[in-house]
C-alpha cells in the first residue's frame, strides 16, 4: 500500500498532540469545557485517523479489536461499580460524598472515576462501532 | 451583538439544510451534513454551551461522517428519483410546522434573563456546585454527580448501541465460529 | 406589524422549527434509507437547539465559576443535550448498520424497492 507522503508524515506529527489534547480534556474537566465523552470521542479519532492514514492493520497493531470489545463493558463496569463503592461505604448508590473522609474530595474522586469510565466506554465503542463497518466492506 | 451572530448562524444552519434536502448524491449529502454539524457547533458556541459544543464537532462533524461514509462505501452512493408525489408531505410538514410555530410565539424572546426556565434548580446548581462537590465546571458536576443516573443510562446505551452494530456487522466472528463447527463435524 | 416583531424575536425558534420540519420532509417524502437517517439527525439537533435556546442569557457566560463573572447561562439544558448527542450517534451507527444488511440481503437501500419486492412475493 502506497499512502502520500506528507499524509503520513503529516499525520504522525500531529497525533501526539491529539492524543495530549483527549488527556487535557479529561483530566481538566471539571475545571474547563470538556469530560469524558470528549476526550473518549477524541481517542476514538486517533485510532481512526491511524487506520485511515496508515491502514487498519496499524490500528489493529495500537488498538487489537479484543481489547477494544473488552474495553466497551469495562467503562460501564467502573461507572457502575464507583455507585456500588458508594453503596458498601455506606452511602447511597452514586453517592460520592462519603467516598473520602472529607465529602468534597469525595465527590471530586467519585466524578473523576465516572469520567474515566465514560471515556473508556465511549471510545472504544466509537472504535468498535468503525471497526464493524471497515471490516465489513474490506 | 450576540443575537445578531446567532441569527446569521441559524440562516446558514437553514440554508446548509435546504442545499441537505435537494441534493441527490448521497457522498454530497454527507460532507454537507459535517458542514451542518459544525455551524451547529458554533450556533452552540454563541449559546453558552461549550462543553455540548465540543461533543457537538467531535462527534457530529468527525465519528459521524466517518460512519456514514463507511455505511456509503458497503451500499449505494446515488439516491434515486422520488417515486411519489412530492405535495402530501410537503403540506403535511407545512401544517406541522406553522402549527409548532404558533405554539412557540408564547414563549420568552431570545436571552431573556428572567424566563421560568432559569428560576426552578438552577440557581441552585449556580451557587451550590463549587461548595458541595468542589467541580468549578457546573456541566460536568451536574453530569457526573447531581445526575449521576442519566449519565449510567446513557453509558449503558452507548454499550448497548455498540453491541448492537457487533453483533450485526461482526461478519468475521460468524465464520470463525462456522469453522469452527465444521471442525467439530469432522471430528 | 406586531406579528413581524413578534416572529424576529422569535426568529430562533422559527428556525429550529424550520429545521425540524426539514428533517421530518425527508424522512416523510425520501424513499432512500441513508437519506432518511440523515433527516432524523436533522430532527434531532434541531431538539438540540429547542433545548440550549431558551437556556442562553444575552451578556451571560458559559457556566463555569469563576470569581469574574456573576451571570450564567442555563447549564441544565446543556447536561441534556451532551447526553443525548452521544446517544444521536449510538442511535446512528445502529440504524447504519441495519441499513447495511438490508442491502446485503436486498441490493437496494430504496424504501420503495423493498416494499415492491415483498408485494411480488
Amino acid at each position: 500500500m502506497n499512502f502520500d507522503l506528507i499524509l503520513r508524515i503529516g499525520t504522525k506529527l500531529i497525533l501526539p498532540f491529539i492524543l495530549l489534547f483527549a488527556i487535557y480534556v479529561q483530566f481538566h474537566g471539571e475545571y474547563g469545557p470538556g469530560g469524558g465523552f470528549q476526550a473518549g470521542v477524541i481517542v476514538a479519532a486517533v485510532i481512526i485517523l491511524i487506520a485511515i492514514t496508515f491502514g487498519l492493520n496499524a490500528a489493529k497493531r495500537v488498538a487489537p479489536r479484543g481489547l477494544v470489545e473488552r474495553m466497551v463493558p469495562l467503562g460501564v463496569l467502573i461507572y457502575a461499580g464507583t455507585g456500588i463503592a458508594g453503596l458498601l461505604l455506606g452511602g447511597n448508590y452514586l453517592d460520592y460524598g462519603v467516598l473520602l473522609p472529607e465529602p468534597v474530595s469525595g465527590h471530586l474522586l467519585g466524578i473523576f472515576a465516572v469520567e474515566i469510565g465514560v471515556a473508556v466506554t465511549v471510545s472504544s465503542t466509537m472504535v468498535a462501532l468503525f471497526y464493524a463497518f471497515v471490516e465489513r466492506g474490506s | 451583538m450576540e443575537s445578531l451572530i446567532n441569527m446569521v448562524l441559524l440562516t446558514l444552519l437553514a440554508a446548509t439544510t435546504i442545499a441537505i434536502v435537494g441534493q441527490r448524491s448521497l457522498l454530497g449529502v454527507v460532507i454537507l451534513a459535517s458542514v451542518y454539524s459544525f455551524l451547529m457547533a458554533s450556533v452552540m458556541i454563541v449559546l453558552d454551551a461549550v462543553d455540548v459544543a465540543m461533543t457537538e464537532a467531535s462527534v457530529g462533524a468527525a465519528i459521524s461522517t466517518v460512519l456514514l461514509l463507511g455505511a456509503l462505501h458497503l451500499t449505494k452512493t446515488r439516491e434515486e428519483a422520488p417515486r411519489h408525489g412530492r405535495l402530501l408531505p410537503l403540506l403535511l410538514c407545512a401544517a406541522v410546522g406553522a402549527m409548532l410555530v404558533w405554539g412557540t410565539l408564547v414563549l420568552p424572546p431570545f436571552g431573556t434573563p428572567d424566563a421560568v426556565i432559569h428560576q426552578h434548580v438552577v440557581p441552585r446548581y449556580i451557587n451550590e456546585t463549587v461548595r458541595e462537590t468542589g467541580s468549578p465546571n457546573i456541566v460536568t458536576a451536574v453530569l457526573a454527580d447531581y445526575r449521576g443516573f442519566d449519565t449510567l443510562g446513557e453509558t449503558t446505551v452507548i454499550f448497548i448501541a455498540g453491541i448492537g452494530v457487533m453483533l450485526l456487522l461482526g461478519g468475521l466472528r460468524r465464520r470463525d465460529r462456522a469453522q469452527d463447527s465444521a471442525a467439530e463435524d469432522q471430528r | 406589524m406586531e406579528a413581524l416583531l413578534a416572529l424576529v424575536d422569535h426568529y430562533n425558534f422559527v428556525i429550529t422549527i424550520f429545521l425540524m420540519v426539514a428533517g421530518l420532509y425527508v424522512v416523510v417524502a425520501r424513499s432512500n434509507m441513508v437519506k432518511k437517517l440523515i433527516g432524523l439527525s436533522i430532527f434531532q439537533t434541531s431538539v438540540y437547539l429547542l433545548y440550549l435556546e431558551p437556556g442562553k442569557i444575552i451578556g451571560g457566560t458559559a457556566p463555569i465559576v469563576d470569581p469574574k463573572f456573576t451571570l450564567y447561562s442555563n447549564p441544565l439544558p446543556h447536561v441534556l443535550i451532551l447526553t443525548a448527542i452521544v446517544v444521536g450517534v449510538g442511535t446512528l451507527a445502529l440504524g447504519l448498520a441495519l441499513v447495511v444488511r438490508i442491502h446485503e440481503a436486498y441490493g437496494t437501500t430504496d424504501d420503495d424497492d423493498i416494499a415492491d419486492r415483498n408485494r411480488d412475493e
